[in-house]
């Protein structure tokens, strides 16, 4: 685990980390919400956490805020050791789920909540409150009470009431889970614009993978309070290093087999059937260690049995069980002889469906494309749920 | 007429008995306690006001004739004791926020689980009867009582040291009598307030003090606004607080008015009395509705 980590955050350019969580650990009574964890955020990114609920991410969040004290560990805030600060002292802002907008004050008066409590007076309030709510395209709404507010507005005067104290970091957590699905989109190219503009490091906690995907420079996946991978959006989706990344990052097609060693400059996956896959040659692995082999359901291209299939491209026979129709795309189910089922997509370039249920096809993919999680050396899920026994709520 | 309103109504319109039955339904509702209001409010404010304007004795009867020197009369005579009221429900009203809020924010905030327990420890007393009470703060707070006594004897306090029959007793019974209608109200409004709201004022730099001050204290306005109308109305109005703890000196415009209809038997100056403090009353709660309404908050 901790190895895998240091794969992520290694790249982090030492000394400008703005956050940095050190063996932090956050039990409430058995439960263990945050499990040892080293985290590293640069000055300036898009980051996000991404997990399933009770995987830590808002403990996390909440201990960075000062909301939470942690039961072990350093948190430091720009080299600062802020453990112990509480926090109305940090130089940090938070946007809340719920937005938690003060009801008996109106727009103005809770964007200049933070700067008052900060003895700023008189014109530059007022200079600073217009420019955080010009920001979030709410200029005319300052004499509105909260709940004269549509949900998305609200959301907003919530984003402009944090960043107008120009904070070190803006904690954001799950803001936009009560929007519904077309102003959340819009609001994640919204956040994302806004950030750019005032380049402050935001950490946003999620749990839609396609959301972090969009807005995030560098994304944690966590689990079980603790972070399974760390990387790029395009790392942990197409290289993603452990099952659970894997399944959570989308729909992704595992098979079970072991190494057999490099060939001709690729690796080789036997899988359990004696059928051989081309992967990323890997010096990481041993040879006859076992490994799950997986590809996204997008790179698989669909061809009849007839067809041929151009050499060192990896191909599996399946059959069709059944095909659905999302709109944008096909999405294909398919039993093999290996025994998984396999999905796969296909862009509705207007042909109709590839095939007829029951038939029987060869599924084709790239080497380059299929991924390789070793199993059983103490880095995937069953390791890392081993000392966990109560189920984080 | 059965008929046509039957055709007349067809698909869309219910028939008439219904749309009639559903435009009676809000006067039909109101009807029970219009009626009470009307039986033994209006019309006893109406011979009441009538009565305030009649001259004459208990001997001789009393009549009629717009005798409006009785209000000026009773104002000339009774202004110390409308004056007491004032002070001394004012005060009380006073006492007993200062001691009810602290308590109901430790409730409402502190208390964890045991909320609920805490909260019936409070009100425990209020079970017994009011009457009972007061009596027990005579024998109390008497001047060689369980009290005083011990503390006199030892030298401590001088002989003639008192607090029965001044208005720090009257007060005291005052705050101490209507001091639930001042708690409930504000425990209510507090607990209904958003504890986000409190981690997003510390989240905007606000420490302890200026969570209470900005964000708390201004939502718990409405239960505070409601907390004195139900304390100062009553305690304005009593007058067996000031008959069991007070003396001559603290009689206040209830004892004087109850007097006048009971002991002197003169109807028409209790009647002025009456509607001269019920009409001062009207007044000083508008003011204070004008001056510290929450409307905007109550509405929210």
């Amino acid at each position: 685990m901790t190895e895998r980590q240091a794969d992520g955050g290694g790249s982090a350019a030492p000394g400008d980390a703005v956050v940095s969580l050190e063996q932090v650990v956050k039990s409430f009574g058995s439960v263990i919400a945050v499990d040892h964890l080293d985290l590293e955020i640069r000055r300036g990114e898009f980051f996000s956490m991404l997990g399933p609920s009770g995987c830590g991410k808002t403990t996390t969040l909440r201990i960075i805020g000062g909301f939470e004290e942690p039961t072990e560990g350093t948190v430091k805030l720009d080299g600062r050791d802020v453990t112990d600060l509480p926090a109305y002292k940090r130089d940090v802002n938070t946007v809340f789920q719920s937005y938690g907008l003060f009801p008996h004050l109106n727009v103005f008066d809770n964007v200049a909540f933070g700067l008052r409590r900060r003895k700023v007076t008189g014109k530059e309030v007022e200079r600073r409150v217009g420019e955080a709510l010009e920001l979030v395209n709410l200029t005319r709404m300052g004499r509105r009470r909260p709940s004269q507010l549509s949900g998305g507005q609200q959301q907003r005067v919530a984003l402009a009431r944090a960043l107008v104290n120009h904070p070190q970091v803006l904690l954001l957590d799950e803001p936009l889970g009560a929007l519904d699905l077309k102003l959340r989109k819009q609001m994640q190219l919204e956040l994302k614009r806004i950030q750019d503009e005032v380049g402050i490091t935001f950490i946003f906690v999620t749990h839609d993978q396609e959301e972090a995907m969009t807005i995030s420079d560098r994304i944690a996946v966590m689990n079980h309070g603790r972070i399974e991978q760390l990387g790029r959006p395009e790392e942990v989706y197409e290289r993603p290093s452990t099952t659970f990344v894997a399944e959570f990052l989308g729909a992704s097609n595992l098979l079970h087999g072991k190494y057999a060693g490099v060939e001709n400059g690729w690796g080789v996956v036997e899988l359990d059937t004696g059928k051989r896959l081309l992967v990323k040659a890997d010096p990481e692995l041993a040879v006859a260690e076992q490994v799950k082999v997986g590809v996204r359901p997008e790179k698989i291209t669909v061809h009849s049995r007839a067809q041929s299939l151009e050499p060192g491209v990896n191909t599996l026979e399946a059959t069709l069980t059944s095909a659905v129709f999302v709109g944008v795309s096909y999405q294909y189910f398919f039993a093999t002889k290996e025994g998984g089922g396999l999905s796969a997509f296909d862009r509705n370039a207007g042909g109709g469906p590839v095939a007829a249920q029951g038939e029987a096809v060869s599924l084709a993919w790239r080497p380059e494309h299929t991924f390789v999680i070793p199993v059983g050396t103490g880095e995937t899920q069953p390791a890392a749920e081993a000392p966990l026994v109560g189920e984080p709520a | 007429m059965q008929a046509v309103a039957a055709a007349g109504a067809g698909p869309r319109k219910p028939a008439l008995r219904v749309r009639f039955a559903r435009a009676a339904a809000p006067y039909l509702l109101i009807l029970p306690g219009g009626g009470w209001l009307f039986l033994f409010f209006l019309l006893p404010i109406l011979a009441l006001a009538v009565t305030s304007l009649e001259s004459g004795d208990f001997i001789a009867g009393f009549n009629f004739d717009w005798n409006v020197g009785n209000y000026t009369f009773g104002l000339q005579l009774y202004s110390s004791q409308f004056l007491h009221s004032i002070e001394y429900g004012g005060a009380a009203t006073i006492v007993a926020f200062l001691v009810a809020y602290p308590a109901a924010y430790w409730i409402a905030f502190h208390a964890g689980p045991r909320k609920a327990a805490y909260l019936l420890i409070v009100l425990l007393p209020f079970f017994v009867s009011f009457v009972i009470r007061t009596l027990s703060w005579e024998t109390l707070l008497a001047d060689y009582g369980p009290l005083f006594k011990p503390l006199k004897d030892a030298g401590l306090l001088p002989g003639d040291f008192r607090v029965l029959a001044t208005p720090v007793a009257v007060t005291g019974g005052l705050a101490y009598t209507f001091f639930p209608f001042m708690m409930l109200p504000i425990f209510a409004s507090l607990e209904k307030i958003d504890r986000r709201l409190v981690e997003a004022a510390e989240d905007l730099f606000a420490n302890r003090f200026e969570v209470f001050r900005r964000v708390i204290f201004p939502l718990s306005l409405p239960g505070v606004f409601a907390g004195v109308l139900l304390t100062g109305i009553p305690a304005v109005a009593d007058y067996v607080n000031q008959d069991l703890l007070g003396g001559v000196g603290t009689t206040m415009i209830g004892r004087v008015i109850e007097e006048q209809f009971e002991v002197d038997i003169n109807y028409p100056l209790a009647a002025s009395l009456a509607f001269i403090f019920m009409v001062g009353l009207l007044a000083m709660l508008l003011a204070y509705q004008r001056i510290f309404g929450t409307k905007e908050i109550l509405s929210d």
